[in-house]
Formats: structure tokens, C-alpha cells, sequence
């Protein structure tokens, strides 16, 4: 049976890891190759490396991390961050990256998409959406949510999935940072409505949230993504899993 | 030495990168007379399979597939172009085993909803060949795909997803994976290092 995947969210600057992670025993904790491998290990079933730095010389140095992460790490991986041409997500793609996340750009092109799609798969696109709700309404933000689109949540859902993309990534700016739970009404719809897989980001403050948002009852979604609690140690993926297999979810066991 | 078959498939590099970490040799060549010198061949795939189809009979490797004697494993496009016929496109593949390869959305029971393409963990059981030596029943393979090898004698490893379909073919020397061992963490790594054993 196809399981649900937990997906820990590293974010990368200057080729190093930037949230603390004090949790693990690693020689050195910056390292996203290390980092991802002891990921890896505990039971991850993809990662994400999210490149947030901003010159044009720290982008050289992400696709040589991504170069060394695929030689290292035998899970699939998606990196992100800054992509905004078709050359961009080819030189990540080259580099050994499986999949390749596009956000801003994507909304301001939405050629984009389709773009990778026909060129590289859709296997290999992820549309990244950031959303905030304003009057009632789901409103796509760009920029790590500082600006506002002219797009709403679903519609741009569902332009994505036919421009292409594969997967869906949906970070409710509302409930990101929170700690008190995803978004699960809007995932639950975003699966309704949608044939590509949905995983969800934004809010996790403990493993009972990604057991919620994974679960038919639930958020309905294929996959759960996570970054500090995964990092401060809150939640270890081991412990998680167990719980996911408690509640009857289908997961994948180290 | 591996060879690797090049027929611009797409992401040929997860593949290269596996068999570094196992310490194979390996040359990636569209090359026959290369190929031919080779221990044992690889066929990698992402990407669509008429087209694929008419990229090796261009580079005429397709007669060279269907007589080589060498262990050959193909994995997930390349799986499906080692059976007759996929429905991607109605395209006529090598014929190496008699599968044929169909669109989930063909098979899936009425009612039933699920997301095209498989993206994913799923496991494989009924495991039968040398080249699961070690790996457990039941492990948990990387997939991604819309497209479905049906199950025969051939099948040497089963998955479900909504219908039970051939998650691995074999037969003699040729080998499949519909899923990716090289993305499937260290259970996946055993069948590559299986392979390098055959």
C-alpha cells in the first residue's frame, strides 16, 4: 500500500544548514549532507532543501551541495528556493536534485511550470503555494508571503496541476510558525479537488498535527512536511511513524 | 564494468550515483560496441515510451537489447520498454517479456479514487529472484509512475495500487523495476549491488 510521507524542510544558506538542530549527535550540525543523512536513517521518506540565500555566488554553492547530497543520500530530494527559469531548475536537475520547487516565480510566470514539466517531467515539479486568508478569502502571497498575488489558493491549485506540476506544496502563511496545527480544512479540499498529491506545511507544533493532517478524517493529505520540530527534536520521525501506524495510516518503517 | 545505456533519458545521474556509492565502474554510451564489452547493461528511464522507443531504434539499440546475453536491468521507463506493448502512446516496445503496460486510470475499480501518478513508498511482496537476495518481504520501494507492467510468470515482485501489478519483471538475464532502487534507501541499494552480482 502507498504510504504517507514525512518530509523534514531544511532550509540552506551559504551551503550550510540554518535552523540549530540539537538533536543529533553530528560532528557538525551545519552540514546538510550529514543532516540529511541522519534524516535519512531515522526514517524520512524525501527531503527538502530550500536555498535562502540571496547572491548570485551562494546559488553556485547550492547546486555544488546538491551535486554532493545526491552522491550521498539514496532518498529522493526536492530543492527549492530562488528558481525562476527553466535554466535554473535544469542546472539543479543536472546536479542530481529529483524534484525542483518553484514558488514566486511560477506565480508571476505561470509558463514556468509547464516549462520544467515538458522538458524534465512532471515527476520533477513542485508548485510551492504560499496562502494567507483575507476576508474569507485564500489569497496566494509571493516573496515568503511579504507581497500579495492577484491568485487565489485553489484556482492556482488547479492552473498548477494543469499546467503540469506533480505535486502540490501548500504553506497556509497563517498557520505557518504557529505551532498549533496545519491547515487541515483547506488540505482536505485541496485533495478533493485535485488528482496530483498534496503535502502539507505550515503549523506543526507536535506529531498528533501531522497524524491530523495525514488522516482520512483529517487534512487528507499525502504528505506532511516539517522543519523545527523536526530539528529542536520536538517530534523524532521514529516515534512518529509508530503513532501513524497507531491511528492506521500507512507508513513506511527503517 | 556497468553499462549504462544513454538514450537521453532523463536523470541518468541518481543512477551513476548509486553506483558510485557501491564503487562500480560504470560508462554511459549510446555506443554498441562499447555496450557490448560491457559486464552487464543498465537501462534507466524517465520520460515518455514512444518516444523513448524511437530514440534506441535511432541508435539501434534496440535490436542490441533484445540479443544481448548480459544481465540487463531496466528500471521504471526502462522496465516498461522491455515488455510489448504500453499504452503510452500505443507504442510497440522490445518485447523481452510478453507484458503489456497500461494507464492506471484504465484499471483502477469504479469508485475508487486515487492520484495519478503513483508517487511514493509502496511495498513488495512475492519477491522471487536472486536480485532480492537479502531484502525483506514487504520492503518499501520509491515509486513514481501512471503506467503499469500487468502480472504473469514474469513477475518476480508484486505491488499494489488499487490493482496488484508487476512492481519487478524477469526472465533469463533481462531484469525490470517499475520503482527506483536507487532512490529507495539502503533496501534498494541491495538489489543494485544484487545486480552487480549476477
Amino acid at each position: 500500500m502507498l504510504t504517507k510521507r514525512i518530509i523534514p524542510c531544511l532550509d540552506i544558506k551559504d551551503g550550510q544548514t540554518v535552523k540549530g538542530v540539537n538533536f543529533l549527535s553530528l560532528k557538525s550540525v551545519g552540514d546538510p549532507v550529514e543532516l540529511g543523512k541522519a534524516y535519512s536513517e531515522q526514517g524520512a521518506d524525501e527531503l527538502v532543501f530550500l536555498d535562502i540565500s540571496a547572491t548570485l555566488e551562494s546559488r553556485k554553492t547550492f547546486s555544488s551541495l546538491v551535486e554532493r547530497i545526491a552522491l550521498n543520500i539514496n532518498i529522493p530530494f526536492t530543492v527549492g528556493g530562488g528558481i525562476s527559469s527553466v535554466e535554473d531548475a535544469a542546472v539543479l536537475l543536472r546536479a542530481g536534485a529529483d524534484k525542483v520547487s518553484v514558488n514566486s516565480s511560477a506565480v508571476r510566470n505561470p509558463s514556468l511550470v509547464s516549462d520544467i514539466a515538458s522538458r524534465f517531467g512532471s515527476q520533477c515539479v513542485v508548485v510551492a503555494i504560499d496562502a494567507k486568508k483575507v476576508d474569507g478569502a485564500w489569497r496566494v502571497t509571493t516573496h515568503g508571503g511579504s507581497r500579495f498575488s492577484d491568485k487565489e489558493l485553489f484556482s492556482w491549485a488547479l492552473q498548477a496541476q494543469r499546467l503540469g506540476a506533480g505535486e502540490i506544496l501548500f504553506t497556509s502563511m497563517d498557520h505557518d510558525g504557529t505551532c498549533a496545527g496545519y491547515a487541515c480544512a483547506e488540505y482536505r479540499k485541496l485533495s478533493e479537488i485535485l488528482d496530483i498529491p498534496v503535502i502539507a506545511s505550515g503549523g506543526a507544533g507536535n506529531a498528533e498535527h501531522i497524524v491530523e493532517v495525514l488522516s482520512p478524517e483529517g487534512g487528507r493529505a499525502d504528505a506532511a512536511l516539517a522543519a523545527s520540530i523536526f530539528h529542536y527534536g520536538e517530534v523524532k520521525i521514529p516515534e512518529l511513524k509508530s503513532m501513524l501506524a497507531d491511528a492506521g495510516i500507512p507508513v513506511r518503517r527503517v | 564494468m556497468v553499462g549504462i545505456i544513454d538514450y537521453e533519458a532523463g536523470n541518468i545521474r541518481s543512477v551513476e550515483n548509486a553506483l558510485k556509492r557501491l564503487g562500480a565502474e560504470y560508462v554511459l554510451t549510446s555506443d554498441v560496441g562499447t555496450l557490448s564489452a560491457c559486464d552487464r547493461l543498465l537501462l534507466p528511464g524517465v520520460g515518455e515510451a514512444k518516444w523513448a522507443m524511437e530514440k534506441l531504434r535511432e541508435r539501434n539499440l534496440a535490436d542490441f537489447i533484445r540479443n544481448t546475453s548480459k544481465p540487463l536491468l531496466g528500471i521504471c521507463l526502462g522496465m516498461q520498454l522491455l515488455c510489448s506493448w504500453s499504452e503510452e502512446g500505443n507504442t510497440e516496445c522490445l518485447g523481452i517479456f510478453d507484458n503489456r503496460v497500461r494507464h492506471f486510470r484504465s484499471f483502477l475499480p469504479s469508485g475508487l479514487r486515487l492520484k495519478i501518478p503513483q508517487i511514493g513508498w509502496n511495498d513488495i511482496i512475492s519477491l522471487k529472484s536472486q536480485l532480492f537476495a537479502g531484502v525483506t518481504e514487504g520492503a518499501y520501494m520509491y515509486f513514481v509512475h501512471s503506467y503499469f507492467a500487468d502480472i504473469d510468470e514474469n513477475t518476480i515482485a508484486v505491488s499494489e495500487y488499487g490493482i496488484p501489478f508487476s512492481a519487478a519483471l524477469g526472465n533469463g538475464n533481462f531484469f525490470g523495476c517499475q520503482f527506483h532502487p536507487e532512490k529507495s534507501g539502503d533496501e534498494g541499494e541491495k538489489i543494485i549491488a544484487n545486480f552487480l552480482k549476477l
